[in-house]
């Protein structure tokens, strides 16, 4: 019997392990280890985050789904990783530390033969003084953090119906963030329910981003056919802003947050401030913190994972110029090199370099967006390397399936309202996810399945997989037949 | 009600392309954004296909 270990049950790790059990039943054992009780479908935390949704609607718990699947669930947090074990015992395994009430601060070693690091990001508030719920702003990145923001901005909704009038600041809080999309999606849910409570023009919304240009969204954008044109997502998405009547501040570093003020500098190497009473900025995300250790006590960290924190893969991380780059650089099977049992999947494993194109300005602060490695590509990749190491434990010398997000693409879906009648929302499309110059010498994506489209339909859409990605992380019948 | 706004030359949103009102109208219009939810979801649906290729 074969012991499957994975660390972290976000919807990456989520879905390797549905996979992983499905694929090889109950004669081998599939472990999750998590310091969450709770699945948390993320995406729809931007609903949550304006009251439209409770935390109810976007969780729910992980350990009667993995009794009803016969996956092992721990509840406790990964602390480091012994890829070959201790002196005298050669069986590699992890060191946790317990979670759950009662047990908490409970230190186990949980002992595998293959491993999948799924641990997501550190919310890293601490990179910008200021930032974050414990600082002076708001954050939408858990169910928790976004029902405190929804509480702030119903206080602000009564304070405008009263007369007052208020400053809104939604987007990124440093110069290395990703996760744009979230901070856009939220950005448009204020200002739907904004409209909806009557006090819209009473507000002043807005958007502060790490892009140099609007439409980034961390992948250097995307074109799409329209018109007679192949048009860059900045042209539709500054028509959005615009058409909605909210302002951006572009290529911003957010270097400090004090309370209703932060202090940012731009791509030009400006300084400049802008007050705010309510701010919802993403984080930027690091590795967890993970360690790693060899059988002498030596420390391995370093050879496991990047300085970032992110575990190394099969990506080819060799630094060269951004017209060098390639889609070839990224990984294909998340295999350590160095450890063939062990494997990284979604935000946890190291990029090879960034997507969008690297800038500094001229004080030395490096402002680009990082690469978002979250939805769907996320869970492709999880699967991907579930059925590997499925097909690895019958016998394969080597991963089976490949997930290169130069060879997968993404659908990303920014909705606001919850009515079937009178919601907004904007689908789009793109494929690859990174940009493959040689296939697609134009644009570096396939036109042909890269789209963009805003209307009710979208928002139809959005509500539909909402329920169906719920559906299937619930493990409920023929949920292997929904796609990532 | 209508949104009625003023786009001038000292403000960044006046060089964005402005949607007209038949394009807004068409974006809530039942019928056709139920012909578009069936578009979306066949594009959405190719697009899927050929990365699990």
């Amino acid at each position: 019997m074969s012991r499957i270990l994975i660390l972290g049950a976000g919807v990456s790790g989520h879905t390797a392990a549905q996979f992983a059990k499905r694929k090889l039943g109950s004669k081998h054992e599939v472990i999750v280890v998590s310091p969450n009780a709770n699945w948390n479908w993320i995406p729809s935390n931007v609903w949550v985050g304006v009251g439209l949704m409770t935390k109810k609607q976007v969780t729910f718990p992980l350990k009667p789904v993995y009794d009803k699947m016969g996956i092992t669930f721990i509840q406790a947090k990964a602390q480091t990783i012994y890829p070959e074990g201790s002196k005298g015992n050669p069986s590699p395994f992890v060191v946790v530390e317990h979670t759950e009430d009662g047990h908490q601060g409970k230190k186990e070693e949980v002992h595998f033969d293959y491993l999948i690091n799924a641990t997501g990001p550190k919310l890293n508030f601490g990179a910008t003084p200021g930032l974050g719920p414990e600082g002076h702003t708001e954050s939408i990145c858990t169910a928790d953090h976004a029902i405190d923001a929804s509480e702030k901005f119903m206080n602000l909704v009564e304070e405008m119906k009263a007369g007052q009038e208020k400053r809104f600041l939604v987007g990124t809080g440093h110069g290395m963030c990703t996760c744009q999309g979230a901070a856009f999606e939220y950005l448009f849910n204020l200002d739907f329910e904004l409209r909806k409570h009557g006090v819209r023009e009473k507000a002043d919304l807005h958007y502060i981003s790490n892009e140099a240009n609007l439409g980034d969204f961390g992948v250097g954008g995307m074109h799409i056919k329209r018109g007679g044109y192949k048009t860059h997502s900045k042209v539709f998405t500054e028509s959005l802003f615009s058409e909605q009547k909210i302002n951006w501040t572009t290529g911003a570093h957010v270097a400090k947050v004090e309370s209703g003020k932060i202090e940012y500098e731009d791509l030009q190497g400006d300084k400049d401030e802008r007050s705010f009473d309510f701010a919802m900025l993403i984080p930027p995300f690091g590795g967890v913190g993970l360690t790693a250790v060899g059988p002498e006590g030596e420390d391995w960290t370093t050879r496991l994972f990047a300085p970032n924190g992110f575990m190394k893969v099969d990506a080819i991380y060799e630094a060269k110029p951004y017209k060098e780059w390639s889609g070839a650089d990224w990984p294909k099977t998340y295999q350590n090199p160095t450890w063939s049992n062990l494997f990284a999947v979604g935000i946890a494993f190291a990029p090879p370099h960034f997507i969008s194109q690297p800038r500094v300005n001229p004080n030395g602060i490096p402002i680009n967006p990082t690469p978002p490695r979250t939805g769907m590509p996320s869970a492709m990749i999880g699967k991907a390397v579930a059925l590997s190491i499925a097909d690895m434990i019958k016998g394969a010398t080597a991963p089976t399936h490949h997930a290169s997000m130069a060879e997968i693409g993404a659908a990303c879906v920014a909705s606001a309202g919850n009515s079937l009648t009178k919601g907004r929302a904007a689908a789009m499309t793109m494929f690859p996810v990174v940009p493959d110059y040689e296939k697609y010498p134009e644009t570096g994506r396939d036109l042909n399945y890269s789209f963009g489209e805003v209307g009710l339909g979208a928002h139809w859409i959005k509500f539909l997989l909402h329920y169906l990605f719920i559906y299937k992380a619930k493990g409920k019948a023929f949920w292997y037949m929904i796609p990532e | 009600m209508k949104d009625e706004y003023h786009y001038r030359a000292d403000e960044q949103q006046y060089y964005a392309p402005i949607p007209s009102d038949f394009v807004k109208s068409m974006r809530t219009n039942l019928i056709w954004q139920f012909i578009r939810f069936l578009v979306i979801n066949y594009k959405m649906t190719r697009m899927i296909m050929k990365s699990h290729k």
